[in-house]
């Protein structure tokens, strides 16, 4: 019985003197897989022109309608992609994404992905980053 | 009548008069002879919001009821309103803490509607991923259980090796816990290169770990003072109340879905059912610790025989075309709006599809009516009949083993409300 006992606290002995396995997280923070899905990011061709079509195709597949679409027609003199339309509004509401990924699964264009940035909650001051990259 | 230490509202319909509790409570909890006591809806030790009405005479359970509800979250009436495959992100909040096998068991049911054939190398992917986020449940499970009874080093050192778990979830799936990976008629994407390491080298050094766990409680003299002879159960009571998983085999019948109604090629793995004999809750404790051996070894099974080839299915009707079509075939232009406007429409039919979760049988009943969405979804989550036999098994027993049975059972709240 004592030594069950003896045997318990040398295990716990033993993990006292390892190496902690935890990180200091504000410092140090902890590389996220590269499929990870996070904040999600909208491309551009290298000429400058968006890779959005206006399609909806993303909000139709969201399970949680997160995604707000409004699409308008390319004109010579206003063009944003080099498809017939573009995509004039496109929200994201982060209240209700569920980082599930289906808008990039859904998007023909490969227009919209998952991006690593996972921290959503900013101060004021900082939300200009998140709107801008 | 002499007033007694009742807490207001023990049941919702209670509204303070003690008669509506008239059947519910013993006799002498009306005339204030003994206490009634709610334990929860927020106690650390419920593992959630679970409410246990509990009549004491001095420490002693007379009766225990418990009263859920306080997650519900209307999942199954949600996913009428989605289609097949958005419904498929809904399951995994379901049992937060294998969300693989809620995946699997509406996939699986979809599959059956639809008629539609698995790779066989998604089958051996879902099968280790399974087989990895059973361990990750059975990890926090001792890990809990274990600091409820007082013993705290055990749930830092499993949390320690279940984070090596969500990290390889998040590195095939994108997501630490809510993936959405198995899809119908496979797999979201083929694993990455690095998971195969990945997971043998977690192979390597569970055993170790697993050890230690054993050290730290096995033996324990104040571990088995507790849970040995605590609250057994015979195997037809077992039975009757519907207990399933760890819970019933602890009684030592034999009952495993994985071996009586082999899904995702189960039946090709060599492995054992861990069996108790007295039912009590040292016996199921050590039948789970005992199930993530049994998982590692058809992990390693797995992994040894892991076939190539896809992990989705070619049949268009159902499964998304990849990516690399789109461009060059309009027929998979159109198959791909398909799926994601409209969704996949499974022939007319009801489907009931069990499989075993970490907790024990869950269950998918899916009916459908032709269309893009389900007509009606529900699912035999093992928790809800594993709470329902508190009631059966607390009265004689001590408050402080109230805490040990219900870690022996292993409640998840999300398992039981949905
Ligand atoms: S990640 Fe999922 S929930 Fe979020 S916007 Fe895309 S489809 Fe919607
Ligand atoms: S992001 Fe893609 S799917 Fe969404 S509207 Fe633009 S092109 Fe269509």
């Amino acid at each position: 019985m004592i030594g069950d006992m003896v045997r318990g606290l040398v295990t716990t002995i033993k993990h006292v003197i390892q190496r902690p396995v935890t990180i200091e997280y504000p410092e140090v923070r902890r590389p996220v897989q590269p499929r990870f899905k996070g904040r999600h990011w909208l491309h551009r061709y290298e000429n400058g022109l968006e890779k959005c079509i206006g399609c909806s195709l993303c909000a139709a597949a969201c399970p949680v309608e997160a995604i707000w679409v409004e699409a308008e027609v390319n004109t010579d003199d206003e063009r944003y992609s080099p498809g017939e339309r573009y995509a004039k509004t496109y929200e994201i509401n982060y209240l209700r994404c569920i980082f599930c990924g289906y808008c990039e699964d859904a998007c023909p264009t490969e227009a919209i992905t998952m991006g690593h940035m996972y921290e959503l909650s900013l101060y004021v001051a900082r939300r200009r980053d998140l709107h801008q990259g | 009548m002499a007033t007694t230490a009742v807490s207001t509202e023990p049941f919702s319909d209670y509204q303070g008069d003690l008669e509506r509790l008239r059947g519910v409570v013993s006799p002498r909890a009306l005339t204030g002879e003994t206490m009634l006591l709610n334990m929860g809806p927020q106690h650390p030790s419920t593992h959630g919001v679970l409410r246990l009405l509990l009549e004491l005479d001095g420490e002693e359970i007379v009766t225990c009821n418990p009263e859920v509800g306080y997650l519900h979250t209307g999942i199954e009436k949600n996913m009428e309103d989605k289609t097949y495959v958005q419904a498929i992100t809904m399951t995994d909040r379901m049992d937060y803490l294998n969300p693989p096998a809620n995946n699997l068991a509406f996939v699986l049911a979809t599959e059956k509607l639809c008629g539609l054939e698995v790779p066989p190398r998604a089958q051996a992917i879902r099968v280790i991923l399974l087989e990895l986020w059973r361990i990750a449940s059975h990890l926090v499970w001792l890990g809990t259980f274990s600091l409820d009874m007082g013993a705290m080093s055990v749930f830092l050192y499993t949390f320690r090796e279940r984070e090596r778990i969500t990290e390889m979830y998040e590195m095939v799936s994108g997501q630490r816990m809510m993936g959405t990976y198995f899809r119908p008629g496979g797999l979201w994407r083929d694993v990455p290169e690095d998971f195969v390491p990945a997971v043998r080298e977690f192979l390597d050094i569970m055993p170790e770990k697993l050890r230690d766990y054993e050290r730290l409680l096995r033996n324990n003299p104040i571990w088995v003072e507790r849970t040995k002879g605590l609250a057994p159960i015979s195997a037809e009571e077992a039975i009757s109340w519907g207990l399933t998983g760890p819970s019933l085999r602890g009684s030592g019948v034999n009952f495993d879905v994985r071996k009586a109604m082999p899904y995702s090629g189960y039946d090709q793995y060599r492995f054992d059912i861990p069996l108790g004999e007295a039912g009590d809750v040292y016996d199921r404790y050590w039948c789970r610790f005992q199930e993530t051996w049994e998982s590692l070894r058809i992990i390693e099974q797995a992994l040894n025989r892991l076939p190539g080839g896809p992990v989705l299915s070619d049949n268009r009707k159902f499964t998304p075309p990849p990516r690399s079509e789109l461009g060059v075939s309009m027929e998979s232009l159109i198959h791909h709006f398909k799926y994601w406007t409209e969704g996949i429409r499974p022939p007319k039919g009801e489907v009931f599809v069990p499989i075993e979760s970490a907790r024990g049988m869950m269950g998918c009943y899916l009916s459908s009516d032709g269309g893009p969405k389900p007509h009606r979804v529900h699912f035999r989550q093992p928790t809800f009949m594993h709470i329902s036999a508190l009631r059966h098994m607390t009265p004689g027993w001590l408050i402080a083993d109230v805490i040990a049975i219900m870690g022996g059972i292993d409640i998840v709240l999300g398992d039981v409300d949905r």
